[in-house]
């Protein structure tokens, strides 16, 4: 069981060229209930591949496989999180967390009951009846991951969620996040553009070149969780990718055309 | 000499009035063509009391224009808010029908009461269809906006978490666009309730409305008649875009950060 992208190309529409090519063959395979972080240089489109297996929009040519089926559009067994939280401003916090629920049309006692679960679980308390515009970042955040597993999804597919977020609620969140991964074993898919946050949280790290985005790196992560920032294995890892962030940064600069 | 800040928008109307007052009582105009305030007042009173023509009392005379009026509205959001919703989706129907939405909205709709008593004839079905066309187009325009001003985001949120079209269109645009469908009706019904009189001179069958009763007053030579219909369609008018309001304020309230 477990996530199967090959050879998954992906180009854009333009006016003038043909098409802007975004993903090139990329192939991967992602184990049921691992935690990959994806990086790559601003621009990249590590958002088009997430978008690609949430199933929001169809590749080029390629496919993408869970446990064996083929994504072909939306489906209840990936879950979305975005960096703006995306929450229905008119809805508020169980209703938000419910909301996957009443598209199935699942009673609303029972998608209610549902929703305080996560909301108990959450450290919501309190905040029940309150719309998004009342809450902090962190906590929009949380009604948003709690939003995208309600529904029993398998993968958790993240788009820079913590972007927004302050330093110290950043880092609160990264290790919520660690804790739910492990009492829940889903796959968590997460993007970000932050070399702390991708080795701090992820077993393996995927590195995508300048565009069009080929997986340039895929390094695994070996250090046991709780992970310590301030280690030398820690640090390691760090310049790894670093090291791989700046070739493609110094491959992006000679690609820049003078005036 | 200080006025308590809640009292300072009713100062002007109030100088506005005593100076018109004086006006009347120096005798510089003739009271019987131009009746002083209380006079209107006292029209009022006796339209409310004894009615025009006698026994059409002016809250009757209310309540069936407001019924025109809520006639017209309600078509027109009936009709004009599923449209806007669905131009604001499309971009392809949008560019179909924007050219004959605009060739149709500058028409004003006092423009098309010759032909609403040629379809309709006198009566109820001619106001509305009057007030529909006012009311119509704010309406439909407003919604295609709100839909436009849609985060995108939220609707492919909405997607993950397994909405379909239909679903997407009630539980997301709708809501998302609501701000601008209330700018719409707040407009629309102001301007419906404004071609209200004109609507009204299609002829009425009841006896009763505020516009057919200012034609009745101005037939019988009574501008004080006149005068007090046209206060009452300024104050209901301004009773109900103040109900509209107070909706949309509440709408809106939940979605913005809260003073704390």
């Amino acid at each position: 069981m477990a996530l199967i992208i090959s050879d998954l190309y992906k180009s854009f529409p333009r006016e003038d060229t043909g098409e802007t090519p975004v993903l090139n063959d990329i192939s991967l395979t992602i184990d049921a209930g691992s935690f990959v972080t994806i990086i790559g240089p601003s621009g990249c489109g590590k958002s088009t591949l997430l978008r690609l297996i949430a199933g929001l929009s169809l590749p080029t040519r390629g496919t993408i496989e869970l446990n064996g089926n083929p994504i072909s559009g939306a489906c209840d067994k990936t879950g979305f999180v975005f960096q703006n939280y995306a929450l229905f401003p008119w809805l508020n916090v169980i209703n938000n967390i419910a909301f996957p629920l009443a598209m199935k049309s699942v009673p609303k006692r029972e998608r209610t009951m549902q929703a305080h679960e996560y909301v108990k679980r959450f450290g919501l308390c309190g905040f029940e009846k309150n719309y998004p515009a009342e809450l902090s970042g962190g906590m929009q955040q949380r009604v948003a991951i709690a939003r995208s597993l309600i529904d029993n999804t398998e993968v958790l597919l993240m788009d820079e969620p913590f972007g927004a977020l302050d330093s110290q609620t950043r880092s609160q969140m990264q290790q919520f996040l660690l804790s739910v991964w492990q009492e829940t074993h889903r796959t968590v898919l997460f993007i970000t553009h932050n070399i702390d946050e991708a080795v701090f949280l992820g077993q393996r790290v995927i590195c995508l070149t300048q565009r069009p985005a080929r997986v340039g790196d895929d390094i695994r992560i070996e250090a046991p969780y709780p992970r310590d920032v301030t280690s030398d294995e820690f640090n390691v890892y760090r310049r790894a990718v670093l090291k791989f962030l700046d070739r493609e940064h110094a491959e992006g600069m000679r690609d820049m055309v003078p005036c | 000499m200080k006025i308590p800040q809640r009292f300072e928008r009713y100062v002007c109307i109030a100088l506005l009035l005593g100076l018109w007052e004086l006006v009347c009582a120096s005798g510089l105009v003739n009271p019987i063509r131009v009746p002083s305030p209380h006079r209107i007042v006292l029209a009022l009173v006796e339209l409310f009391s004894r009615g025009l023509p006698v026994g059409h009392l002016l809250h009757r005379h209310c309540l069936e224009s407001l019924m025109r009026v809520g006639c017209g509205f309600l078509a027109a959001l009936a009709a004009g808010l599923p449209l806007g919703l669905v131009l604001g989706r499309s971009e392809r129907l949008r560019n179909l029908c924007t050219p004959v939405i605009e060739l149709f909205r500058p028409i004003p709709p006092l423009a098309w009461i010759p032909l609403a008593i040629l379809w309709f004839g006198i009566g109820l079905k001619s106001a509305a269809f009057i007030i529909f066309l006012g009311c119509f187009f704010p309406i439909v325009l407003n919604t295609v906006s709100g839909v436009l001003t849609v985060d995108r985001t939220l609707i492919d949120a909405a997607r993950v978490c397994g909405a379909d079209d239909r679903r997407i269109f009630t539980r997301v645009l709708l809501p998302a666009a609501w701000p601008g469908v209330c700018t719409g009706m707040r407009i629309g019904l102001g301007i419906g309730w404004m071609t209200l009189v004109a609507a009204e001179f299609t002829g009425v069958k009841s006896g009763y409305g505020l516009g057919y009763m200012i034609m009745t007053a101005r037939d019988i030579q009574r501008p004080d008649y006149v005068l007090a219909g046209m206060a009452m369609i300024g104050v209901v008018g301004f009773g109900l875009d103040m109900l509209l309001q107070k909706l949309q304020q509440r709408i809106i309230a939940i979605r913005k950060p809260s003073a704390a």
